[in-house]
């Protein structure tokens, strides 16, 4: 066995692991410029005490919750990209999603950046599993024409008819199922949209169909000594272990971490999530050490914004240049691009933080030294990139 | 051509929440105009009785943290109102002024909330719009508490502007600032302290010593406003008009782009927004005027299964369909739980921007779901409509060929219409086994009838209004 999964080791395929926290996390709370005095004075209600800070540099610190944030970054497993942002950014939580997801600032586009990753590992749509998103609804990233993403709300009860128990009947109708969801060229050809929606419904259903025979086995399978947090955010990451560790041939997978629009009461919302994230992250590289399953990962952790730099007594309100995490056994930890400055002066619009470094960039980075794909037709352009791997 | 009969079913999925055959036969002993007046002067009917009955019989959805039991209450009246159009046009509100539990220290103000939209779900758009900036759900929702006479808080006039009335383009940064000074001092009077009482209601009040008395400057105007001038500003404007036509059209009419996209991708019939815009501006923003035109017009009797039907319309119609369902059926108790997987809590909305629509209802994880519960409804023949939908099958006096079985099938199905594809697979079926109808009964007749009834609620087709 020991030696089997030695030279698997070596044939395994890079995998992504996206984690969106949705509603804009507070950057400036999360990773913290704790000795600035310009902090406290714009954070009076809505900031952390220097005692209770977790300094990881000479002059920035992790939220008091996030002390495995800490640790990873000890072990040297995480970069930090301060001040990651795209020019005249966009304040609308739908908009300012789309963008990210689409790579594209200026106009509404129809294709996900990972959907065209999807085309790319996948051209001929041969594995429906090739990207996963764990959760309600499918993110716009891995939507496009013709591309099939699998999306799984409840791992443990996934499949069609479920409920016919009589076996042959079963297979006869869903028989039946998959010719009705033959996607047809002549669809397309007509007038209006509902063309095109019957050929997403005939492909979403093949699709089902498909994955739904391969991940029956999956949480059967599954074992583990790590005990996950019961929260959205751990539960979909235990969920990307279990399906990853089945070899089905997953290289993306998608979850998200919601609740991160804090205008009011941000102190006790923010902490709980950090601590949900942070805990969960960790819990979920151990769980891939178990399985020897961790070095062809790497996470990204996004958000579609970063927040006010003065708060607004409560909370804070929604503003520019985040921060991102890519996390992982092959990951360069340390500190990557620039903190925004800080300074009142260079505040954007006089508010803002400005970002210091292109989101394209970050995927570009992704996408190029660990997926080995060229990232110019899907990032939609050539963005400088970040040297954080080994 | 569109019979009389496949327009009252068109009609009755769009404007309700779907039709039995029965129904369909009683509706259609009446012309096609006078139905909707029927559906849209919803004050002609009466109320449904209390829906409160409900509570008795869900003790563990009753808890005042928990908002699982006034979901149910929703579909219960979705099923039982015999004003359905008025339960369809709050749903639609609810997508437009997306407001959600989970921000809820006044978590139960969002029950009022609902009855606040249903209250106004056909008034005049600038009473809707008033009632809405005044409802604590929403205030607490979008921080206007939180928006002081000195210091503004601008989500709630960001949101208004771009989301519940005018859309991304036709405002600037400024108007935003000024339209939430307006709108200091709309709060909420403090509640009982959620700790250790739990979560209470609250009611509106306007506190004037935090309002803004300044002079302001709204879309080029200038004055004294407060938050109900915002509004009536707002109402007059082209803008307003063509946005919440545009709402209006992409839930009851045909899917369009999503909400974003609206600023740079026009709307796909031009023709059909003019007579909904003109309606609008004519009537001074009068919302049941603007149905009453729509649903008599030539374009949304053209527009049968252009939609993809949401997760509420999808579980509320095809109960509607296969099932009686009275207070007492604890079936009623898991529709919460069930729209959510399908990707759709109402009362919770994912954020302000609602859900998305269209084609991004459906995935694999809800297309599974969505499927497996019309199939579980249809194949039980403990199910009243199911057995009605099979009884009136078996009881066809002559033999019928497998063309007329698969037509009866579609008819009774709200008058379906499926693709060639989709019908070539049920003739296929209709043509296997024992033959259909002169007076004939047996398990195998049965048996192939649900059959093709659970085939056709997996078909494409089925997930499209």
């Amino acid at each position: 066995m020991v030696t089997k999964s030695k030279k698997q080791n070596k044939k395994k395929d890079p995998v992504l692991v996206v984690v969106q926290l949705s509603g804009g996390n507070d950057f400036l709370n999360t990773v913290i410029p704790f000795t600035k005095g310009i902090y406290y004075d714009v954070r009076s209600y809505v900031g952390h005490k220097e005692e209770e800070v977790l300094p990881f540099t000479n002059d920035l610190a992790f939220h008091p919750n996030a002390e495995s944030f800490r640790e990873l970054y000890k072990q040297g497993k995480m970069a930090i990209i301060q001040g990651i942002g795209y020019e005249n950014s966009i304040r609308s939580h739908f908009r300012a999603m789309d963008i990210w997801h689409t790579c594209e600032p200026n106009t509404v586009a129809t294709e996900g950046w990972l959907a065209k990753v999807i085309r790319e590992l996948d051209p001929n749509s041969v594995n429906p599993l090739t990207a996963i998103s764990f959760g309600k609804g499918l993110p716009r990233a891995l939507a496009a024409p013709g591309v099939i993403a699998t999306s799984v709300d409840n791992l443990d009860n996934y499949g069609l008819m479920t409920s016919i128990e009589d076996d042959v009947q079963r297979m006869a109708n869903l028989d039946v199922f998959s010719r009705m969801y033959t996607p047809k060229d002549e669809w397309m050809g007509d007038r209006h949209e509902s063309g095109v929606v019957m050929n997403y419904l005939a492909n979403t259903g093949s699709g089902v169909l498909t994955g739904a025979d391969m991940l029956k086995d999956v949480p059967r399978k599954y074992k583990s000594s790590v005990e996950y947090a019961d929260n959205s955010i751990a539960k979909a990451l235990r969920d990307v272990v279990r399906v990853h560790t089945a070899n089905l041939g997953t290289r993306i997978f998608y979850t998200q971490h919601g609740g991160y629009d804090h205008h009011a009461q941000e102190m006790p919302a923010h902490d709980r999530l950090m601590g949900e994230l942070s805990q969960g992250i960790t819990d979920f590289l151990t769980d891939l050490e178990e399985h020897n399953a961790s070095d062809e990962i790497v996470m990204l952790v996004f958000t579609e914004f970063g927040r006010r730099m003065r708060d607004n007594g409560s909370g804070t309100d929604h503003g520019s240049g985040g921060g991102a995490f890519i996390i992982g056994n092959r990951v360069k930890g340390g500190l990557y691009s620039e903190y925004p400055s800080i300074e009142p002066s260079e505040w954007l619009n006089g508010e803002d933080l400005k970002h210091t470094f292109d989101y394209r960039g970050v995927y570009g980075t992704l996408l190029e030294q660990h997926m080995g794909l060229d990232p110019t037709e899907i990032v939609l352009g050539n963005y400088e990139q970040l040297n954080p791997f080994k | 051509m569109a019979t009389e009969k496949s327009l009252i079913a068109h009609l009755y999925r769009r404007a309700g929440f779907g039709t039995t055959p029965e129904m369909l036969e009683k509706l259609s002993k009446k012309d096609y105009d006078s139905i909707v007046d029927d559906l849209v002067d919803i004050e002609k009917f009466e109320e449904l009785p209390d829906e409160d009955v409900l509570s008795r019989y869900y003790p563990q959805l009753s808890s005042c943290d928990n908002f699982g039991l006034d979901n149910v209450k929703w579909f219960y009246r979705m099923l039982n109102s015999k004003k359905p159009f008025q339960e369809k046009m709050t749903l639609f509100w609810h997508h437009v002024f997306a407001t959600g539990w989970t921000k809820s220290e006044q978590g139960p103000s969002i029950i009022d909330h609902i009855a606040m939209l249903r209250k106004n779900c056909l008034s005049n758009l600038r009473v809707l719009l008033s009632e809405l900036s005044a409802d604590p759900a929403m205030i607490f929702w979008l921080d206007n508490c939180e928006n002081h006479g000195e210091n503004i808080n601008e989500n709630f006039g960001r949101e208004l502007l771009e989301l519940f009335s005018m859309g991304i383009g036709n405002y600037t940064e400024d108007d935003i600032k000024e339209a939430s000074r307006a709108f200091t001092g709309w709060t909420f009077e403090q509640p009982m302290p959620l700790y250790p009482y739990g979560h209470f209601k609250s009611h509106f009040i306007y506190d004037e010593n935090d309002h803004d008395e300044g002079k302001k400057k709204f879309l080029g105007q200038e004055g004294n406003f407060n938050g109900g001038d915002i509004i009536e500003i707002i109402v007059k404007t082209e803008a307003c008009a063509n946005f919440i036509s545009r709402h209006i059209y992409n839930f009851f009419v045909a899917d369009e782009p999503q909400i974003p996209a609206w600023s740079i991708e026009p709307p796909q019939d031009q023709e059909a927004m003019k007579i909904l815009v003109h309606t609008f501006l004519d009537s001074d923003a009068d919302i049941k005027e603007v149905m009453r035109v729509l649903f008599k017009s030539d374009f949304f009797k053209n527009s049968r299964f252009k939609r993809v039907k949401c997760p509420a319309e999808f579980i509320a119609s095809t109960l509607k369909l296969t099932t009686e369902l009275g207070p007492k059926d604890i079936r009623l108790g898991k529709l919460h739980g069930l729209s959510a997987v399908m990707g759709q809590t109402l009362l919770d909305p994912p954020t302000v921007e609602g859900w998305h629509t269209g084609k991004e209802w459906i995935d694999g994880g809800s297309l599974t779901e969505r499927i497996n519960y019309a199939v579980d409804l249809i194949s039980d023949m403990n199910n009243t409509g199911s057995k009605d939908l099979v009884e009136r099958i078996v009881a066809s006096k002559s033999e019928l060929s497998s063309e007329e079985l698969v037509k009866k099938i579609l008819e009774n199905i709200g008058e379906l219409e499926v693709s060639d594809q989709t019908h070539e697979q049920l003739l296929e079926i209709a043509s296997e086994g024992p033959s259909v109808g002169n007076g004939k009964d047996s398990k195998e007749i049965r048996q192939k009838i649900i059959r093709l009834y659970t085939l056709l609620v997996s078909s494409p087709e089925f997930q499209l209004a």
